[in-house]
C-alpha cells in the first residue's frame, strides 16, 4: 500500500452532509408523494369477520384504500420464509395484508393513501374492522405451556427444534467430577433505530420502470423481492437505500409487508406513493429480539475444566418466521465461546407467541448465548471457590490451537472453526484494563460510602463477515476521479470513508478522489446486506481486490506508454512513475484516458490523453481479447467461512443497598478485530454497541401483558438510555489479523452488545450475593430479589460474610 | 364530509429568512418545516416529545418541533440545523463549532439524531459565559435530553467539550448570535 490511509483514523466523509442538514434520508425524498397509513391490528390473536371501509370513504383527500381482498398473485400468498432450514419444521409468515386472522398487535391489516398523512390516518380511524378474539400466547413459558395454539395447526407452538451435539453429552456428565444444573432467562428489547422504517415508489409509465427508495438493510434483496412479488421484471425494477437513520438488524427483514405494498400502490395509482413509519408502528409493528428460557447443566473437574455442557433453550420467534431460525442457530453455535468445550449438545426450540416478530438485533442470538456460557463460568467458580478469571483462564482455546474446530455448523451453513485469536491474552488484558486484582480494596472503599459494589466479567468469540459473497466496483475517470461502488448498504457505519481509505490505499491515489455509493441497485445489483458485522470483511476486501484489478491495468498501460516493466511502477497521489525515474510519469487519469480506444477530446483530459496515445498494430484489434475499454474492474470477494473476531469485557457495580439503584461505575472492553481500518469508527462502533449492552442488561424490555398488548410502545416508557444512563468506556485493542481475507479484517459492527448482560449480571452478583438468573434486571427487581427468603445466596456470599443487604 | 381542517396564513423568520406559509392549523411545526417549507434537515424521531431529533430554537429557545403547532410560531424566528453554518465572504460556508466539534470527534454515525443534539448544544453553549471552562455537569446538562441509538454519547459529550473549547478560545464571537442567512433556503 502505497499511501499510508489504511489503519489512519481518517475523518468521515458523510458527516460534511450530515451535520449540515443535507443528509437524504427516506421521509426527505417525494415532496409530492401520496402518503400510505395503515390500519393494524389492535388485538393480538384474532379471527377478522369484517372489514368496512364505507365511513372513511368521504374523507377529503382520500385516494384508495386496500385489504387482502384487493391483493392478487404473489400478493396474496404469504410473505416468503428468507432463510428456510431442515429444523425449521413448521414455519409460517403472514399476509402482506392479513387474511382473516391477526397474530400480533401491529399486524397490518387495511392500507389508506391519501394526499397527506394527516388524511391519510383520518381515513384510517374511520375504517371498521370486526374481530373475534382469539386466546392469546405470550412469552417462551406460555409458549411452552401449549395450553393455547398461536397457529390452530401447530398445537405445541413449536417451529423449529435446532439440534447440535459434539458427542455423547449424557456420558460426559456421568462421568464429570461435578455437575450443575439451573435455569435462566433474557428478556425482550428491540433494535430501535432513531429513524423508523419507510418506503418510497415512484412508477414511470412511458418505459414501465419502478423506482423505490426504502429505509432497508439489504437493496438487492428488495428489489429482488418486489420484481418476484408484483410480477416485474427484474430489470425494471431498481431499489435505492438513501441516508438511513440506524438499523441494527430491524431492516435486514425483507420484504417487509410495506416495501410490497407502497410499491403496488404506486403503480395502481401511478403516482408515487411514501410511506414512513412512525414510533408507534415500529414498536408494534416492527421486529424485536432477545427472549429465551435457558436450562443448562455443566460437568466439570476439581479445577473447574469443563468436561460437558448441556443447553436446552427455548426461543420466542414471536408471530412468525419470516427470517428463519437463524437467531436460535447463532445461540447454539456462539454460546460455546473462546473455550474448549469436550462435548456439547444444544438443542434450542424456536416457538410461537402472539407478539411481533423476532428477528436479528445486533448480537443475534450472541448475547443470549454469552449470557448462558459465561454465567456458567461464574457458577462454576462460584462452586468451587475459585476466582472468576481463573476458571476462563483454564477453560481457554490456546493460541496455538488455532484453526480451532468447534464440530458444529454456523448460521452460513459452514463449521464453526476459529481462524486466529488470542483469548489468555484477552483476559489478561481485561483483568489489568479494570483492576481485577485491586477489586477487594475497591469494595471495602465503597462499602466505607455505604454502597455495595462488584464486579463481573464476559467474554466472546463472535463469528463475522459470513459469505456468500459481496462485491466492488472500482472505476477511474478521465477527471481523476475514482468511482467505487458495492451493493451493501450502510446505516451509519462510516463506510463511505473506510471504503475510499482501502481504495486510496490500494491504489495510491488521494482519498478526496474518491466517490463510494453503497446500497443502489442502480451502482451495483450483486450483494447479500449489512449485517453479522460482514461490511468491511465483504465489501472492504471486495472493494480492495476490485481496485487491485484496476492497479493492474493501469501498470499494464502505463509501462506500455512509459517503456518500463510494470514491476519497475509505482502509483502515488494519483501519478504512475518509474521508480527511481523522476520524471517518467503518467496520471491516472491520462491512463483511463488511453484505456479507452474511443476518445472523443470533450475535454482537457482526452486532449492531453493524446500525446501518450500511441498507434495500434494493423493486425491487431483496437480492444484486445480479453481486455475492455476503460480504466475499471469488478471484483468479488466470497470467504470459504466466517472469520471470528473476540472479546472481553468487564463491569464494575455500584449499588445503593436504599434504593438498589445500580449504578455502572466503571466499564472495560479489550476488542480484537483483526487488522482496523479506522480506529476512530471502530471504537465508535465499541462505544454504541456497549450503550445497547448496558441498556439490554438494566433498562430496556419489551412490556407486553397477558393480552399481548405491549404496555411500553413509547419513548417515554420504553427506557432507552440517554446520556446519563450510559458509563465512561475504557478501551483496550489487540490485533490477531484474519487469515481468512486479503486486508486480515474481522468484523466489528455488533461486537460491544454482546457481553453486556452476562457481566452486568456477574457483577451485581458479585456486589449482592445473590443468584442473578435473569435480565434485564431493575432497581425493584433486585429489590424483590433481595428481600425474598428463597433467593439463592451464592456460596462467595458465604465466604464473604460482610457483604450482602 | 367537509374538511375537518381550516388553514391559516403563517409568516416566520426561519434562518434569518421570513418565510410564509399557509398551513392546517393542526400542522406539526415539524411537519411545516419539513414539508411546507423543505428543510429536511430536521427529523422526526418518535413524534411524541422524548428523543429530541426535531429540536429547532423558536426566538433562540430549544423547541420540540412535534410538540408545537406550526400556528404557533407565527411571528417568531426559527433556526434549524440548516442555519447554524454561516456564510463567508466567498461564498463558502463556515460550520457552526459545534458542527466542526462533531466531525472532528467522531459524535455522529448514522446522523439521524444529530441535527437536534447540534441545535440544542449550539443554543446552550451560546448561552454560557464563554470565557470560562465547561465543566461536566454543563456537558451533561447539554446532551442529556436527546436520544441517540449510534453513539453511546461519549465522543457527543467530547464533541461539547472540544466545541466550548473552540468558542472560549475565539473570544466573543457567537456564530447564531450574528448570523447571517446562509442562503435562501427555498422549498426542494
Amino acid at each position: 500500500m502505497t499511501t499510508k490511509l489504511f489503519g489512519e483514523p481518517v475523518r468521515r466523509r458523510e458527516d460534511a452532509r450530515l451535520v449540515t442538514g443535507r443528509g437524504r434520508y427516506l421521509d426527505d425524498i417525494g415532496a409530492q408523494a401520496l402518503a400510505a397509513a395503515f390500519v393494524r391490528s389492535p388485538y393480538a390473536h384474532a379471527r377478522i369477520t369484517d372489514v368496512d371501509v364505507e365511513p372513511a370513504l368521504d374523507v377529503e383527500g382520500l385516494v384508495a384504500i386496500y385489504t387482502y381482498e384487493d391483493l392478487t398473485g404473489p400478493m396474496a400468498e404469504p410473505l416468503p420464509v428468507l432463510i428456510p432450514h431442515p429444523q425449521l419444521h413448521a414455519p409460517r409468515t403472514g399476509y402482506p395484508l392479513a387474511n382473516g386472522e391477526v397474530n400480533h398487535v401491529g399486524e397490518p391489516v387495511v392500507m389508506v393513501v391519501a394526499t397527506d398523512r394527516y388524511l391519510a390516518e383520518d381515513a384510517a380511524e374511520r375504517i371498521v374492522v370486526t374481530y373475534e378474539e382469539l386466546p392469546v400466547v405470550v412469552g417462551v413459558d406460555a409458549a411452552r405451556a401449549a395450553e393455547h395454539a398461536v397457529h390452530a395447526e401447530i398445537p405445541d407452538n413449536v417451529a423449529a427444534r435446532h439440534h447440535q451435539e459434539t458427542g455423547d453429552v449424557e456420558e460426559a456428565l456421568a462421568g464429570a467430577a461435578r455437575t450443575l444444573s439451573f435455569t435462566q432467562y433474557v428478556e425482550r428489547s428491540a433494535c430501535m433505530p432513531l429513524e423508523g422504517k419507510g418506503v418510497h415508489a415512484r412508477w414511470d409509465p412511458a418505459d414501465s420502470s419502478l423506482r423505490v427508495y426504502s429505509s432497508t438493510q439489504a437493496s438487492t434483496s428488495v428489489r429482488a423481492a418486489i420484481a418476484a412479488k408484483l410480477e416485474l421484471s427484474l430489470e425494471r425494477v431498481e431499489v435505492i437505500a438513501p441516508d438511513v437513520g440506524g438499523g441494527f438488524g430491524v431492516k435486514i427483514v425483507h420484504p417487509w409487508p410495506e416495501e410490497l405494498l407502497v410499491p403496488m400502490a404506486a403503480i395502481a395509482l401511478g403516482h408515487e406513493v411514501k410511506w414512513t413509519e412512525d414510533r408507534r408502528e415500529h414498536f408494534i409493528g416492527s421486529a424485536h429480539e432477545r427472549q429465551q428460557r435457558q436450562e443448562i447443566t455443566v460437568g466439570f473437574d476439581d479445577d473447574g475444566r469443563i468436561a460437558a455442557l448441556d443447553v436446552h433453550a427455548w426461543h420466542d420467534n414471536g408471530a412468525y418466521t419470516p427470517y428463519g431460525i437463524i437467531v436460535p442457530i447463532v445461540t447454539a453455535t456462539q454460546l460455546v465461546g473462546p473455550y474448549v468445550i469436550p462435548v456439547y449438545r444444544v438443542v434450542v426450540e424456536s416457538v410461537y407467541t402472539n407478539t411481533v416478530i423476532v428477528t436479528p438485533y445486533r448480537g443475534a442470538g450472541r448475547p443470549q448465548g454469552c449470557f448462558a456460557m459465561e454465567r456458567t463460568m461464574d457458577r462454576i467458580a462460584d462452586a468451587l471457590g475459585l476466582d472468576r478469571a481463573e476458571v476462563r483462564r483454564r477453560n481457554l482455546i490456546r493460541p496455538d490451537q488455532f484453526p480451532y474446530d468447534h464440530h458444529l455448523t454456523f448460521q452460513d451453513g459452514r463449521p464453526v472453526v476459529y481462524d486466529s485469536g488470542d483469548y489468555p491474552g484477552l483476559l489478561s488484558r481485561l483483568t489489568s484494563l479494570v483492576g481485577w486484582e485491586a477489586m477487594e480494596d475497591r469494595r471495602a472503599e465503597a462499602a466505607s460510602r455505604g454502597k455495595l459494589l462488584g464486579a463481573g466479567m464476559a467474554m466472546y468469540v463472535e463469528g463475522t463477515g459470513p459469505g456468500p459473497y459481496e462485491g466492488g466496483h472500482v472505476q477511474v475517470l478521465g477527471s481523476g476521479k475514482v468511482l467505487v461502488s458495492t451493493g451493501l448498504t450502510s446505516q451509519g457505519q462510516g463506510h463511505e470513508t473506510v471504503f475510499a481509505q482501502i481504495v486510496a490505499s490500494e491504489l495510491g491515489v488521494p482519498m478526496e478522489d474518491v466517490e463510494v455509493t453503497t446500497g443502489d441497485t442502480r451502482r451495483f445489483p450483486y450483494a447479500v446486506g449489512t449485517f453479522a458485522s460482514r461490511a468491511a470483511v465483504m465489501s472492504g476486501n471486495a472493494i480492495a481486490l476490485a481496485a487491485r484489478g484496476v492497479r493492474e491495468k493501469a501498470l499494464r498501460i502505463a509501462a506500455e506508454v512509459l517503456e518500463a516493466s510494470p514491476d519497475d511502477l509505482e502509483i502515488a497521489d494519483g501519478v504512475v512513475g518509474v521508480r527511481g525515474t523522476p520524471g517518467a510519469s503518467i496520471p491516472l487519469r491520462t491512463i483511463a484516458v488511453l484505456s479507452n480506444p474511443l476518445r472523443y477530446a470533450f475535454d482537457e483530459a482526452a486532449k492531453q490523453a493524446t500525446q501518450f496515445a500511441r498507434p495500434g498494430a494493423d493486425d491487431q484489434p483496437p480492444v484486445a481479447v480479453g481486455d475492455a475499454p476503460g480504466l475499471e474492474h469488478r471484483d468479488y470477494f466470497s470467504p470459504i467461512r466466517s472469520t471470528f473476531a473476540s472479546g472481553a469485557h468487564a463491569a464494575v457495580v455500584e449499588i445503593d443497598p436504599a434504593t438498589w439503584e445500580i449504578d455502572v461505575v466503571t466499564y472495560a472492553v479489550v476488542h480484537d478485530c483483526g487488522n482496523v481500518v479506522n480506529p476512530m469508527i471502530v471504537e465508535g462502533q465499541v462505544h454504541g454497541g456497549v450503550a445497547q449492552g448496558v441498556a439490554g442488561a438494566l433498562y430496556e424490555r419489551m412490556a407486553y401483558d397477558a393480552d399481548g398488548q405491549l404496555q411500553n410502545a413509547s419513548f417515554m416508557d420504553f427506557l432507552m438510555p440517554f446520556a446519563s444512563e450510559v458509563p465512561d468506556i475504557d478501551i483496550d485493542h489487540q490485533s490477531t489479523p484474519s487469515p481468512l481475507n486479503p486486508l486480515g479484517i474481522k468484523g466489528a459492527g455488533e461486537a460491544g452488545v454482546i457481553p453486556g448482560s452476562a457481566a452486568i449480571a456477574s457483577a451485581i452478583e458479585d456486589a449482592t450475593g445473590r443468584r442473578i438468573s435473569a435480565m434485564p434486571i431493575s432497581p425493584t427487581e433486585l429489590y424483590d430479589v433481595m428481600r425474598s427468603p428463597s433467593a439463592e445466596r451464592t456460596a462467595a456470599a458465604g465466604r464473604r460474610t460482610e457483604v450482602g443487604g | 364530509m367537509t374538511p375537518i381542517d381550516t388553514e391559516r396564513s403563517i409568516t416566520v423568520t426561519v434562518n434569518g429568512v421570513p418565510r410564509g406559509a399557509r398551513v392546517p392549523v393542526r400542522r406539526l411545526l415539524s411537519d411545516a418545516l419539513r414539508h411546507d417549507l423543505g428543510l429536511t434537515g430536521t427529523h422526526v424521531g418518535c413524534e411524541h416529545g422524548v428523543c429530541g431529533a426535531c429540536t429547532v430554537l423558536v426566538d433562540g429557545t430549544p423547541v420540540r418541533s412535534c410538540l408545537v403547532l406550526a400556528v404557533q410560531v407565527d411571528g417568531a424566528a426559527v433556526t434549524t440545523v440548516e442555519g447554524l453554518a454561516r456564510a463567508d465572504d466567498d461564498g463558502g460556508q463556515v460550520l457552526h463549532p459545534v458542527q466542526e466539534a462533531f466531525r472532528e470527534c467522531h459524535a455522529l454515525q448514522c446522523g439521524f439524531c444529530t441535527p437536534g443534539f447540534l441545535v440544542t448544544i449550539a443554543a446552550g453553549l451560546e448561552a454560557r459565559n464563554l470565557s470560562t471552562e465547561i465543566t461536566e455537569e454543563e456537558v451533561d446538562e447539554l446532551v442529556g435530553g436527546n436520544l441517540c441509538r449510534c453513539t453511546g454519547y461519549a465522543n457527543i459529550k467530547k464533541a461539547v467539550r472540544h466545541a466550548a473549547d473552540t468558542m472560549r478560545r475565539n473570544g466573543a464571537e457567537l456564530p447564531l448570535g450574528n448570523s447571517a442567512p446562509l442562503h435562501e433556503q427555498g422549498p426542494r
